[in-house]
């Protein structure tokens, strides 16, 4: 028996949104992969729980009319890595979530609990922040579109109010057009481990594909947050395939990020990491974009 | 405490439970169906021991409400037996490779295997490991667990191409 409290059904989103507002302090279950995993720990022992998990108008992804492809909050890791649209126009992020611990957590596991988690080591967040996504924050008074880049506060503090739930994640056509992504997660296992570093690179070349028309990064584990380098991304638009790109994003890189020592990793390895793994899923996704460096 | 009235297919049955809505997915079965072969291993998620198959694909029992299983389709190792034999082919390629010692693992991954040989895409050994990556045993080492796998995944695509 899990030993919550309280556990309010939720049969439609209006609903949800109304107990969320009536019950400000109960927990929002999703796929439990992390509150069960508590209770079960003896963790939130006592607490109330919204349960979200029947309603399936928080599943799917689809693409709107102007080409944003929006990912519903309760679509499973399984759900996103296997959708069609997904595989055909952010294949990056089919592969990130992939990577996530084993079939039956990929099976349970919610790309918005991931999210509102607000973990820096949760691996859709540094792709989902390189795509520059948005979130669709929904409460009783109304939705709330807010940069996915302004969503992180603190190590597990995140931007959604009391009375909100995710209802949405956005990734613009203009984000994702001829744009062409890596992910590289260093863990110490090859599944079921915690990144010790992730680091997630897209880039839209110019037509002759000899430079960077637009190059976006995004990090987790190399803050207390999931972080974009903007002084790596800055230093990179408009740049040539070259050796000079490579060291740029790299040293770029290093200025924004701030890791720190934890036992899988001390922070001196992990700076080693944000500069090598910056300049591997660099190559990378040049490489899928059709570029060559130095070529 | 508040109970739910949950519908749902067991083992190609239909069943009824009239259950605490605080209880897991592995305790409904193993209290109320008597299932045993569902384990309680970590109970959070680490060690796949009580892995079952809902709509087809695997899920860890431990950490899922048993009240969501509301009008699902469930799989546990009880619901292989082949009638003729009396053990289905994929128990019985464990108990031949070797890859049982105490046993407490094997209906989990037996039950993570079931999409690997129910596939027409032959998984390397590699891509056989990646699928039981949710499963720990700490007795066999694994190899013969992959052996296993990978002798029925074999068998059955022969089998699925002589009939079609
Ligand atoms: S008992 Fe469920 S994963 Fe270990
Ligand atoms: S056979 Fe003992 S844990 Fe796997």
């Amino acid at each position: 028996m899990y030993d919550f409290n309280t556990l309010y059904e939720a049969k439609t989103v209006k609903e949800a949104l109304i107990l969320r507002n009536e019950h400000p302090e109960a927990l929002i279950l999703a796929g439990g992969s992390d509150i069960l995993i508590k209770l079960h720990e003896g963790k939130l022992s006592g607490c109330d729980l919204i349960n979200i998990f029947g309603l399936d108008q928080l599943r799917g992804i689809t693409m709107e009319p102007d080409g944003s492809i929006i990912i519903r909050p309760l679509c499973s890791f399984t759900d996103v890595a296997t959708h069609p649209l997904i595989l055909e126009h952010i294949p990056v992020l089919g592969e990130a979530v992939n990577q996530i611990g084993g079939p039956q957590i990929r099976n349970i596991g919610t790309i918005g609990g991931n999210i509102c988690n607000g973990v820096t080591s949760a691996d859709s967040a540094s792709t989902l922040k390189a795509y520059d996504a948005s979130l669709e924050l929904t409460s009783v008074d109304g939705i709330r579109i807010l940069p996915y880049a302004e969503f992180n506060f603190g190590p597990g503090k995140v931007d959604l109010k009391q009375n909100e739930i995710l209802t949405g994640i956005r990734i613009s056509k203009e984000s994702w057009e001829h744009t062409y992504g890596h992910y590289i997660k260093y863990a110490m296992r090859k599944a079921m481990d915690i990144a010790t570093l992730g680091c997630s690179v897209n880039v839209r070349l110019s037509d002759d594909k000899n430079t960077i028309d637009r190059f976006r990064i995004a990090f987790g584990v190399a803050a207390p947050t999931p972080i974009r380098s903007v002084t790596a991304e800055a230093s990179a638009n408009g740049h040539a395939l070259d050796d000079e790109l490579l060291h740029m994003v790299g040293e770029g890189s290093l200025v924004d990020v701030m890791p720190r020592s934890s036992w899988r990793a001390s922070k001196e390895f992990r700076l080693h990491l944000v500069k090598e793994l910056a300049r591997r899923a660099t190559i990378a996704a040049i490489e899928k974009a059709g570029g060559k460096i130095n070529g | 405490m508040a109970r739910k009235l949950v519908s749902c297919t067991v083992n190609g049955t239909k069943r009824h439970y009239h259950i605490d809505v605080r209880a897991s997915l592995s305790d409904m079965l193993r209290n109320e169906e008597g299932l045993d072969s569902i384990k309680h291993g970590c109970d959070v998620g680490e060690c796949g021991a009580c892995t079952v198959l809902i709509d087809g694909k695997p899920f860890n029992s431990c950490i899922y409400l048993a009240i969501w299983a509301e009008g699902k389709s469930i799989l546990t190792v009880e619901g292989l037996n082949d009638v003729k034999t009396g053990i289905s082919d994929i128990q019985q390629a464990f108990i031949d490779a070797g890859a049982v010692q105490c046993g407490f693992c094997t209906p989990g991954f037996i039950m993570a295997s079931i999409p690997i040989i129910e596939s027409d895409k032959p998984a390397s050994r590699d891509e056989i490991r990646r699928q039981v990556a949710g499963n720990l045993c700490r007795c066999t080492g694994y190899e013969k667990i992959v052996d296993a796998i990978e002798k029925t995944q074999k068998k059955r695509i022969a089998e699925r191409k002589s009939s079609s």
